[in-house]
């Protein structure tokens, strides 16, 4: 009965917790849901000066003024996706760190399977050989 | 037989081609995607007359260059003289001054000659955005109807001058 009643306050609390998040999320200042977007966002396309570090991480004069850029698209309601359609633009696709797949790339995506393949077939055909081989020993230990 | 030892051989080979060629790519030239497309529309203030303004539409039928640039910029410096030279030649440099200071751009310019035939400027980057702009200096070559055909990333070099931009220029102006 304990154990029950363990669980139930656990559930409550629980459901409390996300009632909260449920009423909150509306209430929030759009400014809020637009500096998580411009976060999550900018975390996934590369700084042009420094090229290793995100957009998020940079402090490079050019990465503040792309966020701050960003951040105005948003407010215009620009969609994640039209904000990316708009970087590439005018830095290329260099800009995403997840190039999409299409003819340029497919190289890029599908170049390590493609030689994987082939080293399968070769291992394969490898093997296969050495098997013939040792049959072929052994059958002629057997005579 | 011999093939066995013939084909790890080439691969190698192949192998050894990309990392030479990968040795002597520079990562900091990012191929750009506006190459090809008409030169993004814009309405700057002129430097030194702010009142007048200086747009590309006003370039139509005319092949021209533009030097982004900055007096805060290390590399423009070094790119300056040729450009200086470039002008005595008569070649059509625009210049825009990329997130700078008018007087300190315009001081610049008195010291170390002007080059320009006009300079615009650019005081909060977003024309430089809109051009892709990541690291001053970058010239762009634009042709009579309006497209950009080459974009240099750095200083414009003797080399990249002799072996791309004049050629590029000679033939644009047929």
């Amino acid at each position: 009965m304990k154990q029950f009643f363990k669980y139930w306050l656990l559930f409550l609390m629980l459901a409390l917790c996300l009632e909260a998040n449920i009423h909150a999320a509306p209430g929030l200042a759009s400014d809020t849901q637009i500096e998580v977007r411009l976060k999550a966002l900018s975390s996934e396309l590369r700084c042009l000066v420094c090229q290793n570090s995100t957009l998020a991480d940079s402090n490079a004069p050019l990465a503040e003024d792309l966020r701050k850029e960003i951040r105005t698209l948003m407010h215009e309601g620009k969609s994640d996706e039209e904000v990316t359609a708009y970087l590439v633009e005018r830095y290329g696709n260099f800009v995403r760190y997840r190039p999409p797949v299409n003819n340029e790339t497919a190289l890029l995506w599908f170049g390590p399977f493609i030689i994987l393949l082939i080293g399968a077939i070769s291992l394969f055909f490898v093997l296969k050989k050495r098997n013939n081989a040792i049959e072929s020993i052994e059958q002629g230990d057997n005579q | 037989m011999k093939l066995k030892f013939i084909i790890p051989l080439l691969l190698f080979f192949v192998v050894v081609g990309f990392l030479a060629k990968g040795l002597f790519l520079d990562p900091h030239e990012v191929p750009s995607p506006l190459i090809g497309k008409p030169a993004p529309a814009f309405s700057a203030p002129v430097l030194g007359d702010a009142r007048k303004k200086f747009s590309p539409a006003d370039m139509k039928g005319k092949v021209w260059m533009l030097n982004i640039w900055a007096s805060w910029c290390v590399a423009c410096r070094e790119e300056h003289p040729l450009l200086v030279a470039m002008k005595q030649h008569g070649l059509p440099i625009y210049g825009m001054a990329y997130k700078d200071a008018d007087a300190d751009a315009t001081d610049v310019l008195k010291k170390l000659g002007d080059p320009y035939i006009i300079t615009a400027t650019d005081a909060d980057g977003k024309i430089g955005i809109d051009y892709g702009v990541y690291g001053v200096p970058e010239t762009y070559i634009i042709d009579k109807v309006g497209i950009i055909r080459y974009k240099q990333i750095g200083p414009i070099t003797p080399e990249s001058l002799r072996d791309k931009i004049l050629p590029l220029l000679e033939e644009l102006v047929k």
